[in-house]
């Protein structure tokens, strides 16, 4: 049982205000992620959290129990750094057992335990190397190890994958993931990368300037992003958007303009909506479709062409530029004119202030945990 | 030659012309050393000449060396330990918990340096008269302990720096408070920069002069004053001077010598990673 919940939490460094109050319930044996732009305080939320540094104002619980005031060790948690951290001078199995030796565990112990993370870890062969002979890859895993042994109440990772290259980091994702099906433990990942949160998150934590975006499932922040801001961050490539104004509202569905003159009815919960009202339509690339008719017409600026599938740059109406996701043998060329279809149900709204509304329909994979994973 | 060849050939000249002119005046001891004391100071002087051991023996046997050099040998060892034990915390406060103060306190101790020592003979010596420290080992040893101080807390204070706090922040995480951050981390993480500070602060200490000439008399007086037992009211007796000079620097130099490379290694630590 490990919980984390986290009260008006805020951070200063002197006149700035990094963390601006900050309220989360994180649940037993959830992986949680961070994510956000550089900046935007996720880093300094997983430092407060695991006691690196102090919060200026609110409050902590790990399990309950008030930690702010607790030295890190003494919080129960451990933490994966984005430099791996690894005590140079020493042999990843006293990389491993260093905590162990602190807290004055015997030495069959230390050796047991080491053995066992590094079993799971595949680790075994290089108990003896040290940190600088070892690949990036195997430095992670003994950073990883060395979270392990200690067999933390909630383990935090910051930012760990992105020292390593691409395949490495698909890899060690997977790895990440299938380590916290089998420790079944509480995990906070920090990452910039929102195709990691994507993957591994059972909740996502956007967070923007300090603040928190919005907190959800993968699917939930996909399908039913709170705002424009969290609309454009996860889902790459990012979600089309076009300034629009309302034309009809007031029914099950809110029918709103497109640049060059085309309409798309867009089923959400408008109630507030007036004729006129300014909005802003939001329609992710590979919702959009290239045909022969549609309600947007426009010339392709470029072509990027990845095998499976071919994103398309395309100025619309009024010089906005859009992407579509088409099919890997999608024939359009650069200057090519194209119309694009644009279905409602597909579509977001989001009116003035940024606020996206309501959908009038839940997405049925919206509340699902990542790989289909039950509670409790 | 290529324009490479020429410009190394070049550096290389110079270098050993610089090597030269330093280390010509210790050559030019060491010879003397022995002469006779009318050889040493005949013009033009000889480069070839009946080698005597005389000087020394009269060196040995007007004073006793090997008081002198375990007093220098001493009071290095122990002024060095005192002030690295003193740096090595302060230094790890303001590598890793800089407040807004931390830069200005590093200039202002390293200011203290500027102060010509003569400027607070008369205070240190009252002092010393009242707490009993003259002619004392400890008492130099607490004098050249402070006086090192700023250039040894500065400079691990660079070479902590170098050491990137994550891992000072993972070992927390693992449960090391302070002391074992010190002890199982830092120290041995820049042990290269802290070998190289303890040799600087020990040839800075056998080389001291001032105090020792003004704070010892004769029971705890080191190498340096040694020396000056030789420049006599009678005139001065190059040869014996030059015999005694040799015998006071030779330890340091056997011992700079010997660890050259750890000490250009220390000073470069960081530079070359």
């Amino acid at each position: 049982m490990a919980t984390v919940s986290l009260h008006n939490i805020r951070k200063t460094f002197g006149e700035t205000d990094v963390i601006k109050g900050v309220d989360l319930d994180i649940a037993d044996r959830d992986f949680t992620v961070f994510v956000g732009p550089s900046g935007c305080g996720k880093s300094t939320l997983l430092r407060l959290i695991a006691g690196l540094e102090d919060i200026t104002s609110g409050t902590l619980q790990i399990d309950g129990q008030d930690v702010g005031d607790m030295p890190p060790a003494e919080r129960g948690l451990a933490m994966v750094f984005q430099t791996y951290a690894l005590y140079p001078h020493m042999t990843v199995a006293d990389n491993m057992a260093f905590s162990l030796r602190l807290a004055g565990v015997s030495k069959q112990e230390r050796q047991a335990k080491v053995r066992d993370a590094a079993r799971i870890l595949q680790l075994d062969q290089l108990l003896n190397r040290k940190p600088k002979e070892l690949s990036g890859g195997q430095r992670q895993r003994v950073a990883i190890g060395r979270a392990i042994v200690r067999s933390p109440k909630v383990f935090l990772f910051d930012e760990p994958l992105s020292n390593l290259d691409a395949a490495l980091r698909v890899q060690m994702r997977l790895e990440l993931t299938r380590l916290h099906e089998r420790l079944d433990a509480t995990m906070i990942y920090v990452t910039h990368d929102q195709v990691e949160a994507m993957t591994m998150a059972d909740r996502i934590v956007v967070l923007q300037a300090g603040r928190i975006e919005q907190v959800g499932s993968p699917l939930e922040l996909y399908h039913h992003p709170r705002n424009i801001f969290v609309a454009g961050f996860i889902g790459s490539p990012k979600m089309n958007f076009f300034p629009s104004e309302v034309t009809a509202a007031g029914g099950p569905t809110t029918t709103v303009t497109l640049p060059g003159g085309g309409t798309v009815a867009v089923p959400v919960e408008g109630g507030h909506l007036r004729p006129r009202d300014k909005v802003t339509v939001g329609v992710r690339p590979e919702h959009l479709i290239c045909g022969d008719d549609g309600q947007l017409k426009g010339e392709v600026l470029v072509v990027e062409r990845l095998g499976g599938g071919t994103f398309l740059h395309i100025e619309v109406a009024g010089g906005e530029q859009i992407v579509v996701q088409a099919s890997g043998d999608n024939p359009a060329r650069t200057h090519d004119r194209i119309a694009i279809q644009v279905a409602g149900e597909t579509c977001h709204l989001f009116d003035e202030t940024g606020k996206a509304v309501p959908r009038a329909q839940r997405h049925p994979l919206a509340d699902a945990k990542r790989g289909g994973r039950s509670d409790g | 030659m290529t324009k490479q060849h020429q410009d190394k050939l070049m550096i290389t000249g110079l270098a050993w012309f610089v090597a030269v002119v330093i280390f010509f005046p210790l050559f030019w001891m060491l010879l003397t050393g022995f002469k006779t004391e009318t050889e040493a100071v005949t013009t033009p002087p000889s480069l070839f000449f009946a080698p005597t051991l005389e000087n020394y023996e009269e060196v040995m046997r007007r004073a006793d060396y090997f008081k002198f050099a375990w007093n220098s040998i001493f009071i290095s060892g122990v002024a060095t330990l005192v002030s690295l034990m003193l740096a090595v915390p302060a230094a790890y406060a303001m590598a890793f918990f800089p407040t807004k103060r931390t830069k200005s306190t590093l200039l202002w101790m390293l200011s203290t340096k500027m102060l010509p020592p003569v400027g607070v003979l008369m205070p240190i010596f009252l002092l010393f008269r009242d707490m009993g420290l003259q002619d004392t080992q400890i008492g130099l040893i607490i004098v050249y302990a402070l006086m090192n101080l700023p250039i040894v807390v500065w400079m691990l204070y660079t070479f902590f720096k170098e050491v990137p706090r994550e891992i000072l922040e993972a070992g927390r995480m693992d449960g090391a408070l302070p002391k074992d951050e010190l002890y199982h981390l830092l120290v041995p993480l820049s042990l290269p920069g802290i070998a190289s500070t303890a040799l600087l602060s020990i040839i800075l200490c056998w080389n001291e002069a001032f105090w020792s000439l003004f704070l010892t008399t004769s029971d705890a007086t080191p190498l340096t004053a040694f020396i000056a037992s030789f420049s006599s009211p009678q005139g001065l007796f190059w040869a014996k001077l030059s015999a005694a000079s040799t015998m006071a620097i030779a330890p340091i130099l056997v011992f700079g010598w010997m660890s050259q490379k750890q000490l250009v290694r220390g000073l470069t630590f960081g530079a070359v990673k």
